[in-house]
C-alpha cells in the first residue's frame, strides 16, 4: 500500500493558495484525519478524484489531514475486498469508486458487490463521445447507426478494455437501435494511447472514449465527434447528444464515494453532510471544470437507489455483450 | 529550420540555473530509482504529481523527463552486476552484461551501457526535435495487423537464445507464453488461468518473473553447488574502463540499437522490450565473436540492447509531444501532469506551448550529458560490489530482489510468485533449460495474441489481412527470410561442397 500523507500535506496547502481558493472559516465539526481508500494506481481517475476531494476539503477547512491509500488492480476488484474487510466499521473513511468497478465485478464474476459498501455520494460523471477520423464517411450518429444496422461486423469500434465504460456504451447504442449487442465489432486496446492511435490512423471505423481525451484532436481537425452521451448539450462543446439524433442513449462514467460497511448511522450521516457541503462549494465547481467533470451530485438513499438500478442495468448490457 | 530555432529557444529556457537544478535533481533521482528494482519512473512521477501545484510547468516537466531518462540509465546497473533487472527493458542487458561482470569485465559492461545510453539518448532526442512529425505519420500506419507481423519478426529472435536443445528452448518459450496469458483477457474481459486469485487478474508482472528466474533461480543454483573457498566471480580483469577493442566493438551496436529503438518506441504499441530483443538478435548474428555470447559475455550484447532501450524512451516522447498520445505508463502519468496545469496535450501542443515543449527537449540533451557525467565515475564504486564474497553477495541479491518485488505492487502474492518462479528457475538451470525464452514468450505472446485478435476483429474474420496490407506483408516476408535464408544458404553450400 502506498501512503502519501506526509507528501501531500504540504503540497495541497500550497494547492489551495495557488488556485486562489482562499479559506473559509473553520467549521464546527472539523474532521482531524480523513482516510481515503483508492482501489486503483496513483494517477488514474479515481486517484485524481481523491486528490481533488482532498484539496477542496482541506482548503475549506472541513478536514485537517488526509491519508490516501492506493490498492490497484483489476478495475478495483483487488482493492474492494480489503476495504470491505480491513476497513470495516471505521468512521472518517471513504472509498472512491465508480461505474468501472460495477462492470469489472460483474465481468469477473466476483462474489462481492459494490453495494456492500455504504453509499455516501455520487459526485462526478464524465460523458463519453463517439468519434471518427476526419476522413470518415460518417457525418453524424445516424450514418454510424445505419452502417451498424447494415452489418455490425463491418464497423469496428476502438475503446478501452472489454466490459469497461466504452464497451458498455457501444452495447447500449446497439441495443437502442435494435442491433444484437453480441454482434458488435469491439476492438479493445490497453490504454487510451493505443486506442487513439488506431483511430487517428484510420485502423478502425470509430472510437469511444471520454470526451476530454478527444478534445484536442478535435480542435486540431484530426477527429470528428458524432455524438456525446450526455443528457443535454454541453457548454463549449460543439457536438450533439445521442438523444438529439433520435438514439435513446445516455451514459455517464460516474464516480462517487463510499463508507466501509459497519459504520454507525451517525458516522454515515456526518460523511454525507461533509461531502454534500463540499460539493456545493465554488472550489469544487472550479476543480470539476478544470478536469472536464460534470457535477452529478446525489447523496445517501438517492445514491443507493441509483446504484441498485445501475448494477442491474450494467449486468443486463454485459449479458447482452456476452461478457457476463 | 523551425526545429533549430526552437531548440535554441529551448536551450535558453533549460539553461537557467533553476531549470538546471531541476534537471540534476531529476536525473539523480531517476538513476536511484532505476538502480532500485521495483520502484519505476511511472510510480515515482505519480507520487511527485502534487509538486505541480507549486512549480511552474516547464520546470516540472524537466524534472519528470530527467527521472524518466535517469531510470533508463540506472536500470542497467543492477541487471549487469546482480542479474536483477529493475525494469523490463533491461532484461536483455542482463543476459550478456551479467556474464561479463562475472568474468572481470563489469566496468566495461557498465561503461558501454552508460555511453550507449548517452549516444542513443542524444540521437533519439535529435529525432524528437527534427523528425517527430514524419515519424508519427509513419507510426500511425501501423495497425494491429502490422503489429502482429512485427511480433512474428520478434519471435524469430528467440532462435538466438534457444540454447543447444530446441525442445528445451521451446518448452521454456511456451511456459513463458502461458505465464503471459494469465489474467483478464483484454478482448473479452474474462479471467484466464487465475484460479480465482484476484491478485492475478491484472496478470503477472514480467519483472517478477525475470527477477525470479534470473536472480533467485541463480542464487538457489549457486547455493546448491557451492563449495567452500571456491570463487566463481572474477571481480576485475584488465582495465576498469573499456579497451580500444571494446570501443570498436560497441560503436556499431550502439547505432544499430538506436535504429531499432527510436522508431519502435515511437509506435503507439511498440514498447521498449521488442527493440532490445531485435538488437540482441542482430548483434549475435553480426558479431565476430559468437563464442563469447552466453559464455564469458559479449560486449555487443550489452551495447546494442542498452542503446535500443534508451532510444525507445526517446521514441515514446514523440507521440506524446506531437499528438498527446500516452503510449507508456510513464507518458500517461506525465500527460495527467499536463492536465493539472490546465494544459491539454494534443496535436496543437507545440503551437500553444512552444516554450514548454522546446524547453523539455533541450533539457533532455542536458540531462543526457548529466547522466553520463553522473554515471561514469560511479562505475568504479559499483564494480567493488563484486568483491563481496559469494555467500554474502547472493544473500544481498535475495534481499534486493525481495524488496524490489514487494515495491512493485505491495502484494505478498508477488513474493510467493517470486520464490516459486525462483525454484522453477533453479530446476531449469539444473536440467539445462534456457531461461531467456520464458521472458521473450511472456512479453511477445500476449502482444502477438491481442494484436492478432484485434486485426481479425477489424477485418471481420478475414485472415488474409496479414498478407494484403503492404507493411504487414513486408515484415512477414522479412521474418520468413530470416528463418529460411540461413538454411537455404547452408544447403546450397553443402551441395557445392559435394559437387
Amino acid at each position: 500500500m502506498i501512503s502519501r500523507r506526509d507528501f501531500v500535506v504540504g503540497a495541497s496547502g500550497a494547492a489551495a493558495m495557488a488556485a486562489g481558493l482562499g479559506s473559509l472559516p473553520a467549521q464546527a465539526q472539523t474532521v482531524d484525519l480523513l482516510k481515503m481508500f483508492v482501489p486503483a494506481a496513483p494517477g488514474g481517475g479515481w486517484d485524481q478524484t481523491a486528490r481533488s476531494l482532498e484539496a477542496v476539503l482541506r482548503a475549506t477547512g472541513a478536514v485537517n489531514g488526509v491519508q490516501i491509500t492506493n490498492v490497484p488492480g483489476a478495475g478495483g476488484a483487488v482493492g474492494l475486498p480489503q476495504f470491505l474487510n480491513n476497513w470495516r466499521g471505521q468512521g472518517n473513511s471513504l472509498m472512491v469508486a465508480g461505474m468501472v468497478m460495477v462492470g469489472s465485478l460483474i465481468a469477473n464474476k466476483s462474489p462481492l458487490k459494490i453495494t456492500t459498501a455504504v453509499p455516501v455520494a455520487r459526485l462526478t460523471g464524465e460523458f463519453l463521445a463517439l468519434a471518427v477520423p476526419a476522413s470518415s464517411p460518417f457525418k453524424d450518429a445516424k450514418d454510424f447507426v445505419a452502417a451498424l444496422k447494415a452489418d455490425p461486423t463491418k464497423v469496428p469500434v476502438a475503446g478501452g478494455s472489454a466490459g469497461g465504460s466504452d464497451h458498455i456504451l457501444l452495447g447500449t447504442i446497439a441495443k437502442a437501435v435494435g442491433v444484437p449487442a453480441a454482434r458488435v465489432s469491439y476492438v479493445a486496446f490497453a490504454g487510451g494511447g493505443p486506442a487513439m492511435a488506431a483511430l487517428l490512423g484510420s485502423q478502425v471505423a470509430a472510437g469511444i472514449s471520454g470526451y476530454g481525451e478527444f478534445g484536442e484532436q478535435i480542435k486540431a481537425g484530426k477527429l470528428r465527434v458524432l455524438a456525446i452521451s450526455a443528457d443535454k448539450r454541453q457548454d463549449g462543446i460543439d457536438a450533439p447528444t445521442f438523444k438529439e439524433q433520435g438514439i435513446d442513449v445516455e451514459l455517464f462514467n460516474w464516480r462517487g464515494v463510499f463508507a466501509p460497511p459497519g459504520v454507525s448511522d451517525a458516522d454515515r450521516n456526518a460523511m454525507i453532510a461533509m461531502i454534500s457541503k463540499m460539493a456545493a462549494t465554488p472550489q469544487w465547481a472550479e476543480m470539476c471544470k478544470q478536469r472536464d467533470w460534470t457535477q452529478i451530485t446525489l447523496t445517501g438513499d438517492g445514491y443507493k437507489a441509483f446504484l441498485d438500478a445501475e448494477v442491474a442495468r450494467i449486468e443486463g448490457i454485459l449479458k447482452d455483450l456476452g461478457l457476463a | 529550420m523551425e526545429g533549430f530555432n526552437g531548440l535554441m529557444m529551448g536551450f535558453g529556457i533549460a539553461l537557467t540555473p533553476m531549470n538546471l537544478l531541476w534537471c540534476l535533481v531529476g536525473t539523480t533521482l531517476g538513476t536511484a530509482i532505476g538502480v532500485l528494482p521495483g520502484l519505476g519512473p511511472a510510480l515515482t512521477i505519480a507520487l511527485l504529481l502534487p509538486i505541480t501545484f507549486k512549480v511552474e510547468p516547464t520546470s516540472a516537466f524537466i524534472l519528470f523527463a530527467g527521472i524518466y531518462y535517469g531510470a533508463m540509465y540506472g536500470g542497467s546497473t543492477t541487471s549487469i552486476l546482480l542479474n536483477t533487472p529493475g525494469e523490463s527493458a533491461s532484461i536483455v542487458t542482463s543476459m550478456e552484461g551479467n556474464k561479463m561482470a562475472r568474468n572481470g569485465r563489469a566496468g566495461a559492461a557498465l561503461a558501454t551501457a552508460a555511453i550507449g545510453s548517452f549516444v542513443a539518448g542524444t540521437i533519439g532526442t535529435l529525432g524528437i526535435a527534427f523528425l517527430a512529425p514524419f515519424v508519427v505519420d509513419w507510426a500511425l500506419k501501423f495497425g494491429p495487423a502490422e503489429y502482429f507481423a512485427l511480433m512474428v519478426l520478434a519471435f524469430t529472435t528467440v532462435s538466438a537464445v534457444l540454447g543447444n536443445s530446441a525442445v528445451r528452448g521451446l518448452t521454456a518459450l511456451f511456459f513463458g507464453i502461458w505465464l503471459g496469458m494469465i489474467g483478464i483477457d483484454l478482448q473479452t474481459g474474462q479471467a484466464r488461468f487465475t484460479f480465482g486469485v484476484q491478485e492475478l487478474f491484472d496478470g503477472i508482472n514480467v519483472i517478477v518473473v525475470a527477477v525470479g528466474l534470473f536472480a533467485v533461480g541463480e542464487t538457489l543454483y549457486n547455493a546448491a553447488t557451492y563449495k567452500e573457498g571456491e570463487t566463481k566471480i572474477t571481480p576485475l580483469k584488465g582495465s576498469l574502463m573499456m579497451t580500444k577493442l571494446e570501443w570498436k566493438r560497441s560503436i556499431g551496436p550502439w547505432l544499430r540499437g538506436t535504429a531499432f529503438g527510436f522508431p519502435i518506441g515511437a509506435m503507439p504499441a511498440g514498447g521498449a522490450e521488442i527493440p532490445t530483443f531485435l538488437s540482441y538478435y542482430a548483434e549475435k548474428k553480426l558479431t565476430k565473436y559468437p563464442e563469447e555470447f552466453g559464455t564469458v559475455g559479449a560486449i555487443e550484447g550489452v551495447a546494442g540492447p542498452e542503446a535500443a532501450n534508451n532510444a525507445s524512451a526517446a521514441g515514446v516522447l514523440v507521440p506524446m509531444l506531437t499528438l498527446g498520445l500516452p503510449t507508456s505508463a510513464t507518458a500517461a502519468i506525465m500527460l495527467s501532469a499536463f492536465q493539472s496545469y490546465g494544459i491539454n496535450p494534443g496535436p496543437l501542443l507545440l503551437q500553444t506551448q512552444p516554450a514548454l515543449v522546446w524547453g523539455l527537449i533541450a533539457s533532455l540533451f542536458i540531462g543526457n550529458v548529466m547522466l553520463l557525467v553522473l554515471n561514469l565515475p560511479l562505475i568504479g564504486l559499483w564494480v567493488k560490489m563484486l568483491n563481496i564474497p559469494a555467500p554474502q553477495l547472493y544473500a544481498g541479491i535475495l534481499v534486493f530482489a525481495t524488496i524490489g518485488t514487494y515495491g512493485i505492487s505491495q502484494s505478498y502474492i508477488d513474493l510467493i510468485l517470486l520464490y516459486a518462479i525462483g525454484i522453477v528457475g533453479y530446476l531449469m538451470r539444473r536440467y539445462d533449460f534456457p531461461t531467456a525464452p520464458v521472458i521473450i514468450g511472456m512479453i511477445l505472446g500476449p502482444l502477438a495474441e491481442q494484436n492478432f485478435r484485434q486485426a481479425m476483429t477489424i477485418s471481420a474474420g478475414d485472415w488474409t489481412v496479414f498478407f494484403t496490407r503492404p507493411l504487414s506483408l513486408t515484415i512477414i516476408v522479412i521474418s520468413v527470410l530470416l528463418v529460411v535464408a540461413p538454411k537455404l544458404y547452408g544447403m546450397v553450400k553443402a551441395r557445392q561442397a559435394v559437387a
